[in-house]
């Protein structure tokens, strides 16, 4: 199957005067409808690589391919374009907006690309809140909501833009171990229900054992 | 564009007690700037009132040897043709003269006018305190002070004494005070008539007077004025020419009075924007994963700078009913010993509105600060800090 996610040749120096390399040579790509998980000490270099692949960091030399296009080139404008249309994160903090409820989170990035939500977005959104479990506090405000239902909100947020890819960074990292099995079978469904590739980092090796393919890093390169 | 109206408004709603804080600073900025520049406006306007809203703000006046215009019937009508700013027109025949009382002798200003006309110009009617205005020949009104020295009332006579030696027995038949003890010495009131047959002037007079509605367009007037005369040795003068000093009074306050209102502005504006750049650090979380989510530079920016515009536009509303409330509470406590408010308030609408639209121009220049600032904000720097 095509890889939908390619790093060529990645190298990510941080720093101007005192320069640390955080990512070496990283040659490795994501097939399309995979489940795949990093894993690695923290300060491995596997968050960098992460990010790289969302767009939201640029390497300091290498290609980086999304579907088959270069992005590592792209302008601020078309990169934001892209990210709202192919990728959905999910990171460890949740990182909700607050002042909204968790339906309109959940809208956020479609409303990001179009302020008025037709019907079938809407219904869509609450086909998601029923498969995250979330339909008792939808209306709630971010802040009203328990660990585990905030870090649902932002799976749910993640994939009302029918993605083809889904970053992940810790998505679990600071939520109860029984809450962490559900979130990833809930990821598990997702991915094997809607087909959206999954990258995600965890260190946890139970779960990483589970996902299709298990990339380690180690001092910013692959083993 | 509506998205990021709609995070600024939810913005603003979740932070109520910062939002009131600022809505708060600009409704006092603008409350200062409308009482300041209203309380500066009546001043001047009450200042050039009593000073020269009861003088002629454009005088034109004979440059031939015996001083008279003759053919003023057309001077009038010119005038009259010549700017419909022109308003109270009047002839006055005036010279010197003295009046002899029983231990001494005065010199005095015999002014002849139409009474009906002049009045609109003097007043002289309300300030009479005492008698009757002057409508028969040989009837004069004469001021406080000079009937104060001469020992002269209502209904005495007096005797004039024309330069060449011609005398003439006047009735008083009012007291006027024109709060301006110059006039109120010197001048001897009286209708034209009078003044024409005592002074020897035939059918002449000595100047043509009037008012304009713009006191301060008085220059442009005359000039206008003196271009459409037909008779030569005619001079045209006007108030500003012979109140250079009041001029540059008023101007000077004009601009302390603009100094205090920018520096008000520059306050506000320097209030919202830090308010607003620290809203930026706070909500850095937020912008970064809208940002990671794919929302435009352009449209996080836009956030911020309808933040200001709310604020803004809150801030104009509230600060304009302070600013009412200011001036309705200082007219009705700042009393002069007669009860009249000290300083009379000019409401002046379109300061007040221009004072609005500042503080919203203000308020949305100060959040260019923040809106450059979240537009810069990398996603990546938010999300590896957590």
């Amino acid at each position: 199957m095509a890889n939908i996610v390619e790093l060529k040749d990645i190298n990510k120096i941080y720093g101007d005067k005192i320069q640390t390399q955080v990512l070496f040579d990283i040659n490795v790509g994501f097939e399309e409808k995979s489940f795949s998980s990093i894993i690695g000490e923290s300060g491995s270099g596997k968050s960098t690589m992460l990010n790289i692949v969302g767009t939201l960091d640029k390497p300091t030399s290498g290609e980086v391919f999304i579907d088959g296009n270069r992005v590592d080139t792209l302008d601020k404008e078309s990169l934001a374009k892209l990210r709202n249309q192919t990728m959905g994160f999910i990171f460890q903090f949740h990182y909700l907006l607050p002042e909204f409820t968790a339906k309109e989170n959940i809208l956020m990035p479609y409303k990001i690309n179009k302020f008025k939500v037709p019907k079938e977005i809407d219904e869509w959104a609450d086909e998601l809140i029923e498969l995250v479990g979330l339909s008792k506090v939808a209306n709630n405000l971010a802040t009203d909501m328990s660990g585990g239902q905030q870090q649902r909100t932002a799976i749910a947020r993640a994939l009302i833009n029918k993605p083809k890819i889904i970053l992940a960074d810790e998505p679990t990292g600071n939520l109860d171990s029984a809450t962490t099995e559900n979130v990833y079978s809930l990821l598990r469904d997702i991915n094997e229900k809607y087909k959206t590739t999954f990258i995600v980092i965890t260190h946890d090796k139970r779960i990483a054992e589970k996902t299709d393919r298990i990339i380690e890093i180690k001092d910013g390169r692959i083993i | 564009m509506r998205l990021s109206f709609n995070i600024a408004l939810r913005f603003l709603k979740s932070g109520k007690g910062q939002t009131a804080l600022i809505i708060l600073g600009i409704s006092v900025g603008v409350a200062v700037q409308l009482f300041i520049g209203s309380l500066i406006q009546g001043l001047q306007i009450s200042l050039v009132n009593t000073t020269i809203g009861r003088s002629p703000h454009i005088t034109i006046s004979s440059t031939n040897k015996d001083k008279t215009i003759k053919d003023w019937d057309r001077v009038i009508y010119e005038t009259k043709i010549s700017s419909p700013e022109i308003v109270n027109v009047s002839v006055a025949a005036d010279g010197p003269a003295s009046i002899d009382y029983e231990e001494d002798i005065d010199s005095v200003l015999l002014r002849g006018f139409n009474i009906y006309d002049v009045d609109k110009v003097y007043r002289f009617s309300d300030g009479l305190y005492e008698g009757t205005m002057p409508e028969k020949k040989d009837e004069v009104i004469i001021g406080r002070e000079l009937s104060k020295k001469s020992g002269t009332n209502a209904n005495d006579k007096i005797i004039l004494i024309t330069p060449s030696g011609g005398k003439t027995r006047l009735t008083v038949t009012g007291l006027y005070d024109l709060k301006v003890s110059s006039i109120n010495e010197t001048w001897v009131v009286t209708n034209l008539e009078t003044a024409q047959d005592i002074l020897g002037l035939d059918n002449n007079v000595t100047s043509v007077e009037m008012q304009v509605r713009q006191v301060f367009n008085a220059d442009s007037v005359a000039k206008k004025l003196k271009y459409t005369l037909s008779i030569g040795d005619l001079k045209v003068d006007n108030w500003k020419e012979q109140n250079e000093q009041l001029l540059s009074g008023l101007n000077g306050q004009s601009v302390s009075s603009y100094m205090i209102q920018v520096f008000v502005l520059v306050a506000v504006l320097l209030g919202i924007s830090s308010v607003l750049a620290i809203s930026v650090v706070q909500r850095s979380k937020q912008l970064g994963i809208l940002k990671a989510m794919g929302i435009r530079d352009r449209d996080a920016s836009l956030i911020f700078v309808f933040q200001g515009l709310m604020l803004g536009c809150l801030g104009a509303i509230l600060g304009i009913l302070f600013g009412f409330g200011l001036l309705l509470v200082f007219s009705k406590f700042a009393l002069n010993s007669d009860g009249t408010p000290l300083v009379p308030i000019y409401i002046n609408y379109r300061f007040i509105a221009l004072s609005g639209m500042f503080a919203i121009v203000s308020a949305m220049i100060a959040s260019l600060i923040p809106a450059r600032l979240s537009s810069k904000l990398n996603p990546i720097e938010v999300i590896k800090n957590g």
